[in-house]
């Protein structure tokens, strides 16, 4: 076997006194040869991107690496000093981030931001400079190169940018890329897009690139090796195909078992019965564009909807105006027989409780100064509950959710994520709706949290007999919830069905794409 | 709780900042006690520092031309400073507050109609207001604290305004949107708390101001009516003779800037402490 490019050897990252653990990292170790794609998979917490910014020589404020060598060639980068390190980084090794916006300055111009990477590594004069750039751009596969470079990053779209900042990390041709969940802020069909890419820069460039990821659907589609992080420490290394088909860890195992399918469910779609929630001509418009047109829902009780589609199909804004967190144009969204659409502010207060909602960002969505007890039984309050029935029912809800009653007390700041997802369900259930809206409501979750939501969704739906109308991007996602599935382009529903018919059998071409750019397809 | 505490008490800007502060509290709250002297008898005028009372004991810091020991009436004057800045900046709270949460809130055209008074009356410099509002309507202690409320109560408004746009934004408003709750309980439990952290820093620093304020004002003869004991005035009625006579003016300055001093370090100090809280979470 050739020589690796990049060699990690027991590397250690240590944390500030006081953390849950010891190590950020903690005695990690791989190889990374030319021509091959590193995945580097865990769940939030892990320390990948700990490890991935200490091979920049960039480990977070902090953190200190306490031990081992990064081998690129024959120099080991751990006792660099930041001015030598700064010739490195860019020339010889270069990093991708999530968010392509933030890593782009959003005053300069894509022709500028490139060339600025020339005059720092390279004496080019302003001519080969800006030839390179345009190669560059060109190379990325961007539509009409020269509208980009002439582009402030605003101005394009998410993928394009990503596509910017990936140019700009080749600019030096750098043997070693690490990518830093480069894909997670992108819709599925740009993914499968800029995916496609990092492949080509493997196979035509020969680029060892380190990527870090959570999904394991992008590891089955891009990854030669993998490698699988819990705790900071790398639990399973191995050859892509062994690790994803016979894994020997049991983390790994696990981790694996909970990426959901998108073989939908085969429970029985529940009978048809008189409908709880009944949208119809539902428009909605920000100025002159529109963002809603004519949605037209019917959900009976105990059946779960989801509606899907990518970043701007108009999703969540169909889950605000149906609980009137925006006032929608027109149309009626009726609820148990009242439309809540028509009705006055005040009148809207003593209704609201028949339709309630989970929001996306566990973190976002409880307020952190209240104590989490007292937030649900509020809402108990305001359905019309007595004081020592808010109190029984939050009790009994938190149990319910998978929590123990001790937490009544605690403020959110004390539970994780996948808990405080449950404590939001508890207080949306403590108004007993009728109808539940779950807007993104496990995206923000690690794979195997994930799982348990959902399991608790679908648990609590049917013990309650619950309408719940599902909002997601994740075709997986909505394959293990619903029974029925919506799928939303640019405002409108394209296509509906079972959601056996809508993902074995889908009718509108851009269903069809969407499937088709799920990660991890063949594999999962 | 101890563990959030720590960060405070370990911060040496905040325990200079809190001692200087604390100090004058302590000094306003025991001044009976602490004063050698009854701040408005004359005794005899225009001693030096240290100068020996004819009557027995000494003046620490002298005597004015009236004759009253300086010392107390510095240690009386802290009581000035901290009832009327705290009254005059708790009640500029009150009105700056209650009119951010409303104009951050609701948006639109209560907004526009809130935001736009508080834009006229900020454009003004902040002294040329005070001075015009005390000459109107007369010097009084109910004067002084509403003219400080009318000068500070606008940026007060813009800072919570601010603060209540971005928490109105969080889905926590939103969750308690849908649940039906009142605005105004939203606004109370929901918003208000969240943004306490820059409300504390800004309460430290506008009690600063509002004491050079009345300082301010005193020394333009604008301030309390005397004998009250007030350090701006101290140092007005002291300006004549400032040449012969330095500590006249010297140790109100003293006194002025050293509470100054202490808000504006503990002010940085809580900001330095929550911005390093804020990063690690």
């Amino acid at each position: 076997m050739s020589k690796p490019i990049l060699s990690v050897r027991n590397l250690s990252v240590s944390l500030p006194k006081g953390a849950d653990r010891p190590y950020a990292v903690h005695n990690a170790g791989f190889d990374l040869h030319a021509g091959e794609i590193l995945c580097i998979v865990g769940e939030s917490g892990s320390g990948k991107s700990v490890l991935s910014s200490a091979l920049m020589g960039a480990a977070p404020e902090g953190l200190a690496v306490t031990g081992g060598q990064v081998l690129l060639g024959e120099t080991d980068l751990v006792p660099l000093r930041e001015s030598q390190f700064r010739a490195i980084r860019g020339r010889d090794i270069a990093m991708i981030f999530q968010e392509p916006m933030a890593s782009l300055n959003p005053a300069l111009t894509v022709a500028a931001q490139i060339e600025e990477v020339f005059e720092l590594h390279s004496d080019f004069d302003a001519a080969e400079r800006a030839r390179r750039a345009r190669a560059l751009v060109e190379s990325m596969r961007l539509p009409n190169p020269d509208r980009i470079l002439k582009s402030y990053p605003h101005q394009l779209s998410g993928g394009q940018c990503q596509r910017v900042v990936i140019a700009m990390a080749l600019a030096m041709n750098p043997s070693v890329l690490i990518a830093d969940e480069p894909t997670t802020a992108l819709d599925v069909t740009t993914q499968a897009q800029v995916l496609k890419l990092v492949g080509e820069l493997r196979d035509l460039h020969g680029h060892g690139i380190v990527f870090i990821t959570h999904d394991f659907g992008v590891v089955a589609d891009i990854a030669d090796r993998v490698a699988v992080m819990r705790h900071g420490e790398i639990v399973e290394i191995g050859d892509a195909k062994q690790v994803l088909t016979a894994p020997r860890h049991d983390y790994t195992k696990a981790l694996i078992a909970a990426v959901p399918s998108l073989t939908p469910h085969d429970r029985p779609v529940p009978a048809d019965a008189a409908p709880v929630l009944t949208v119809q001509h539902l428009h909605h418009a920000y100025g002159s564009v529109s963002v809603l047109k004519d949605i037209e829902l019917s959900l009976p009780p105990g059946r779960v909807v989801s509606i899907v589609g990518e970043s701007g199909c108009g999703k969540s804004t169909l889950a605000k105006a149906m609980i009137r967190l925006i006032e929608a144009k027109g149309g009626r969204v009726e609820v148990a027989g009242t439309d809540i659409l028509g009705l006055s502010s005040s009148d809207l207060r003593s209704k609201r409780r028949s339709i309630q909602m989970i929001f996306q960002d566990p973190f976002g969505s409880l307020n952190p100064r209240r104590r989490i007890g007292p937030m649900i039984a509020r809402g108990a309050r305001l359905a019309g509950a007595s004081a020592s029935e808010a109190r029984s029912r939050t009790e009994n809800l938190l149990e319910m959710v998978g929590l123990q009653k001790s937490a009544y007390w605690r403020k959110p700041g004390a539970f994780s994520g996948g808990q405080r997802q449950r404590v939001g369900v508890a207080r949306a259930l403590a108004m007993q709706p009728d109808v539940l809206i779950a807007d993104e409501s496990v995206s923000a979750l690690d794979v195997s949290v994930q799982a348990q939501v959902l399991d608790l969704l679908r648990d609590l739906q049917q013990r309650l007999n619950l309408a719940i109308v599902f909002i997601t991007h994740d075709l997986r996602v909505a394959a293990q919830i619903s029974d029925e599935i919506v799928v939303m382009q640019k405002g409108e529903i394209v296509e509906r069905g079972t959601a056996a018919q809508v993902l074995g059998a889908p009718q509108h071409p851009y269903t069809k794409t969407l499937l088709d750019a799920a990660p991890g397809r063949g594999t999962f | 709780m101890r563990k959030a505490i720590l960060p405070y008490i370990t911060n040496p800007v905040v325990v200079i900042g809190a001692v200087l502060s604390f100090g004058w509290l302590f000094v306003a709250i025991f001044a009976p006690l602490l004063a050698p002297y009854d701040p408005i008898k004359t005794i005899a005028p225009l001693m030096q520092p240290g100068a020996a009372n004819p009557a027995g004991g000494i003046f620490v810091l002298g005597t004015d031309m009236l004759g009253r020991d300086i010392l107390s009436r510095l240690i009386y004057g802290a009581r000035t400073v901290v009832v009327f800045a705290t009254l005059a900046t708790l009640t500029a709270y009150l009105v700056g507050v209650t009119l951010g949460l409303i104009a951050g809130y609701w948006r639109g055209r209560v907004d526009a109609v809130l935001s736009y008074f508080a834009n006229v009356v900020l454009s003004f410099p902040v002294l040329v207001l005070y001075i015009v509002i005390i000459v109107v309507i007369g010097s009084s202690p109910f004067n002084i604290v509403l003219a400080v409320t009318f000068g500070s109560a606008p940026a007060i408004f813009r800072i919570v305004r601010g603060i209540t746009m971005d928490v109105a934004s969080r889905d926590y408003v939103a969750a308690a949107v849908t649940q039906g709750e009142r605005a105004w309980r939203i606004m109370v439990f929901d918003v208000l708390p969240n943004a306490t952290g820059p409300l504390a820093v800004d309460f430290c620093l506008r009690l600063g101001y509002t004491a050079i304020t009345i300082g301010t004002l005193g020394f333009l003869g604008l301030g309390l009516p005397p004998p009250t004991p007030d350090w701006g005035t101290m140092v007005n009625e002291g300006r004549a003779m400032a040449i012969a006579f330095p500590h006249l003016v010297i140790f109100p300055c003293i006194a002025i800037s050293s509470l100054m001093l202490g808000l504006s370090l503990l002010a940085d100090g809580l900001r330095e402490v929550s911005d390093a809280q804020g990063r690690r979470t």
